[in-house]
Parts: C-alpha cells; structure tokens; sequence
C-alpha cells in the first residue's frame, strides 16, 4: 500500500504493475487493452454445492465488462470471488486461478487487495455517519495522511454527486435518496483509489432516471479504473458495457465485445437469452 | 352487487354452525379487540400508579419527620428513631456501577465473539447455556459469592488488589471479603448473561451490506466490527445495559448476603455497605415502630424513583447518540 497510490486518478493507470496480455481461448479483440484480471479454470463451490464451473475470463483494463445471465447463474459469485469477498462464506472455496496484475490474488493481503478493487453493493449501504465521513472512511482505514478535504470532494465529484450534496457533507448520508445514496457509495469506493470497481447489480433498486445517471457516470469512470459490472438488466449491459459475459447454470457461455454479443451471437443459448426466450 | 355478497356469507357461515362460528366472526369483532387490549395496557398503568400511590401514601410519616433530609443523613439509627437513606443509596450506586464497569466489557467482548467470531453452532449452544444463567435463582450466586468469591477476595483478590493499586482510596483500609466490590463482582456475574444474551441478537441482525461495505474499502476484520458493525447496533447493546442496571439496582439476595450489611458510607470498596433493596428486606419483618416501618416504605419509594431517573437518562443517552448517527428506527 503505497503511499503514492493514493494521488490523482488519472496517475492509476500509470502506477499498475506490469500487465501481461491474455492468452485465454476466448480471446476478443484486446485493441492493445491490457489484462488487469485474468481468470483461469475457476472452480467455486459454497461447501458441496459447485457454482461456477471451469470458468476463464479475462478482465480488460479500462474497459466495463458485464457479467449477464439469469439469477442463479453464478455471476455475482465470480463478482465477489475477485476481492475475495466470498471468503466471508464459510465453507466456500475457489480453485483455478485469479490473477490481478499478473499476481496470485490468493498471495496477495486481503485488506490491501480489496482496498485496490473496490465494490459497490447491490442495495446502497451507506454507514449511518455523514456524508463526508462515509466518503472519508476508506482514506482514515488505509492511514490516508494528506488533505482529507481534498480527497473527499474529488470523489464526491467523481461520482457526479458533489454539486448535490456540497451544502450537505455533516448531514447524514441516510438521508439522501436512493440514487444519491448509490452514488456515494461509489464515490466512498472511489476515494481509495482502486484499480478495479465491482458492481454488484447496482441499478437493481433505482428508478430508470437514477439507473441512467449511473450509467453515464461509469462511462466517464473508466479511464481512471477498470470496471466491471453485474447486471441482470440485458438493456443496462448493452447500453453501458464495452464487453460482455454471459453465463448459464455456473459456466461461461460466451464472452464477447458487447457490439458483437447483443448482435450476432455465436452461441444459440446466448441468443435464445437475449431475445428474452428465458431468463 | 349486495346480494352477491349476502350470498357469499350464507354460503361461508351455514345456519347449522352453532353459537362458537357466530362468536369468532362477531361483526364487531375489531371493536372488541380493541377494548380488551387497551384493558389490559391501562392495566399496567393503572398497577404502577398503584404502586407509587402506596409507597408515597405509606412513607407519610417518615417524609413529614425527615423532609429532603432523608436523602442526606447519614445514620440509620431504629433505637432513636433516625432514619436517613444516604448509606443505602451510596451502597445501591456503587455496587451497580463497581458491576456494570465489570460486565460491560466481559459482555461485549464476549457477544462479539459469539456474533461476529465463532462458528453458528457453537454460538448458538453458548447462547443457551447463557440463558440458562440468566435464569438462576439470585441465591444460588449468593451462595457462589459466600462460599467462593468471599474467600478469595479475603486472601487472593484484595491482597493482590491493594498490592497494585493501594494508593487509590478505592482499594485501601481493611479487607473482610464482604463489602461492595465483592457484592459489585456477584452483581456482574448475574447481570453479564444479560447483556451477552441481548447483544449479541442485536449484533447479529447488524446486515451483512454494513458489514461487506467496510470489508470492500479495505478494513480488517476487527476494524469492521467495532467501527461498522457495533456502531450500527449501538442502541440495542445501550439497552441491554441499562436491562443489566435496572438488574443490579433491584437485586436484593445475592448482594445481601455478601454486602455485609452495614449502612456506613466509605471510599474503600473493600469495605462493607448496605442497598436499599437488601435493608428493606432484611429489616421489613422487624420494623417495630410506625416510624421505621415508614421509613423503609419511603426507601422502596426512593428506589423506584432511582430505576425510574436512570431510566430515562438512558433513554436520552439513546436518543442523544441517535442523533449523530441518524439511523432509521
């Protein structure tokens, strides 16, 4: 946990270690991105129970990649399997491999990896503290020493929600509205800095018009970090996502630029799920 | 459109269902319902202004001798008829607070192991054994506090305690085994499955979001717990406390018997003290002389008033915190 990690953004991109490109079978297009997550034959399993089965994925950096699927498919798991979030499970574990960065995750210390790739939950979960504690709490966790003040606005104003809240920081965030309440919970993701943001279907609670300020506030996200995004809304995906993974019954159906997926599906049980004949 | 419905309820309530069926759907139903249960809530008011009727209608004589100055004297005195209730209410104070400040701890740190630690099957086996000793009789810790903590706050605890920290007027003068620490130390013993018990429910409906929120930015387990976790079900544990208090202020066998009963006020814990439940208890059967009779009523009356001030300073402690934090009810 560097110190000069927390800087500007815009430095993220240029502070991650070296990056290798992908060599998975499913390979699309990389156009020069390079692999921020790579997945290797992850085999998940909540005690006996398999959930994910022999799934590979890589994960472009600076990209939005969506996870879609029908509930119970196994999305949210390979989610929550990439900060090891699942690990709170007892019973649950993953073999295959996860690389981030070209590193193990399972190597790396769990608080550090989960402070580089942030999360941002399905219903919003704000702590019951001000607006502003709520968006300082990552920076005081992690020894953040610099100007709080500073950090706070960058993110509020990275999540597109300081000019609303500006007047507001010591009122309590539960006070906000839903939608305002999802984005300052990204902007509470977003103060540490990550390389990686995980969603966790995050529109699934909000009103069209908030769903649609979100979208556009992660297309503006993505430069500074790689996104990606699990959504049961196929609308949502092809509108806001630049790849897109579809999964049926724990396995990786297809994985493709979104452009392509949405229009000429190599795989019949993608296609029969886009046009919404199940699911 | 009404006929219809006529004929719907000829059809659910045939002519030969008898009386019980015309009972459990009486029309008025909701009405009766209505009355019954708020017989029953003005129940409970109308027995508590009862009690503090005849507690204050009872203590007449002893308030018309001593005035305000009952809650300042110091002697307690049934052969010249002196009565004053400053060594119980000292004795009551310190004894509760000598076993919150024990419990606290212990309870909190033992309900977040049970919530937030242990596997669901041990805690939940714990959480029973817990609960069972909540509902042990007082006198068996009586017995406990006689035949174990007695002894070893006579030759190990309080030795070790003067050793330490005798220069605190808290642990100096002479050690008998009996007296307020060891009654605070029996007091928390009983009070602790309280607040393990309630707590660690609270802590447990604390939602998983809070939780995985602080775990995603980056904390550590332990910084989850105690700065999202417990935060959240903070009102919840206050109120196992004060359950735990009213406990300890009300609790009349087991301190009785390890107080030492001597209504003297002293800095020393090691010293012997007296409370008000215990006096009224052990002296209410010998009570000769209206006086005296009267003045240990007038005790169970300053008693409640104690429970009851406390109380709600509790509850504006709550609502203070509550403030801050701005949690939905």
């Amino acid at each position: 946990m560097s110190s000069a990690a927390y800087g500007d953004s815009a430095t993220a991109a240029k502070l991650a270690p070296q990056v290798r490109m992908m060599d998975s079978p499913l390979a699309v297009s990389p156009k020069e991105a390079p692999v921020r997550f790579q997945i290797s034959h992850l085999d998940f399993f909540y005690g006996s129970k398999q959930a994910v089965f022999d799934l590979s994925l890589p994960i472009l950096a600076n990209k939005i990649t969506a996870l879609i699927g029908p509930s119970g498919c196994g999305k949210s798991t390979v989610l929550r399997t990439l900060n090891r979030m699942n690990e709170m499970i007892r019973h649950s574990r993953f073999t295959g491999e996860i690389l981030l960065d070209g590193q193990d995750i399972r190597r790396l210390e769990v608080a550090g990896l989960r402070r580089r790739v942030g999360m941002v939950f399905q219903r919003p979960n704000p702590f019951p503290k001000s607006i502003y504690d709520n968006v300082a709490y990552g920076l005081r966790i992690n020894g953040y020493t610099g100007r709080l003040d500073n950090m706070v606005e960058h993110s509020l104003r990275r999540a597109a929600l300081w000019d609303e809240v500006k007047d507001q920081l010591h009122k309590s965030a539960l006070a906000l509205s839903g939608g305002q309440q999802q984005r300052l919970c990204i902007a509470r993701a977003l103060a540490v800095d990550p390389e990686v943001l995980l969603l966790d279907e995050p529109c699934s609670a909000l009103d069209p018009v908030t769903t649609a300020k979100i979208e556009e506030l992660l297309f503006h996200l993505k430069d500074g970090c790689t996104i990606v995004i699990v959504t049961h809304n196929m609308q949502q995906a092809a509108r806001a996502s630049d790849f897109t993974a579809f999964m049926l019954d724990g396995k990786l159906i297809e994985h493709a630029e979104t452009s392509r997926l949405f229009t000429t599906p190599s795989d019949p049980r993608t296609e029969a799920y886009i046009t919404g004949r199940f699911g | 459109m009404s006929t219809t419905a006529t004929t719907t309820i000829a059809h659910a309530v045939p002519p030969e269902a008898g009386p019980r069926v015309f009972l459990r759907r009486l029309r008025n139903g909701d009405e009766v319902a209505h009355v019954l249960t708020l017989i029953f809530a003005a129940g409970i008011l109308l027995i508590t202004s009862l009690l503090v009727y005849e507690l204050w209608a009872n203590s007449h004589l002893s308030r018309a001798k001593f005035g305000w100055m009952f809650f300042w004297t110091r002697t307690w005195d049934p052969i010249f008829d002196n009565f004053g209730a400053a060594p119980f209410i000292y004795g009551t104070l310190v004894t509760s607070v000598v076993s919150l400040l024990i419990a606290v701890p212990l309870g909190l740190a033992a309900a977040i192991f049970l919530a937030e630690l242990a596997p669901r099957r041990v805690s939940d086996a714990l959480a029973f054994l817990i609960d069972l000793l909540a509902a042990v009789p007082s006198v068996i810790y009586g017995l406990l506090g006689i035949f174990i903590v007695v002894p070893l706050m006579r030759t190990t605890l309080g030795p070790a305690l003067k050793g330490a920290l005798g220069f605190l007027p808290f642990f100096s003068g002479p050690n008998y085994g009996v007296g307020f620490l060891t009654a605070g130390i029996i007091l928390a013993l009983m009070v602790v499955p309280f607040i393990i018990s309630v707590s660690r429910e609270v802590l447990l409906t604390v939602p998983r979001e809070q939780r995985e929120a602080a775990l995603a930015l980056g904390a550590t387990r332990w910084e989850a717990t105690w700065q999202v976790v417990v935060p959240w079900a903070r009102s919840g544990i206050m109120g196992s406390v004060f359950l735990a208090l009213a406990r300890a202020l009300g609790e009349t066998m087991a301190v009785t018997m390890v107080i030492g009963n001597d209504p003297r006020i002293s800095a020393s814990l090691f010293a012997p003290g007296y409370t008000i439940a215990a006096v009224i208890a052990n002296e209410f059967t010998e009570a000769t002389g209206d006086l005296y009779l009267s003045a240990l009523i007038e005790l169970g009356l300053v008693l409640f008033l104690l429970t009851f001030i406390l109380n709600g300073l509790a509850r504006l402690l709550i609502a203070a915190t509550e403030r801050g934090g701005g949690r939905p009810a």
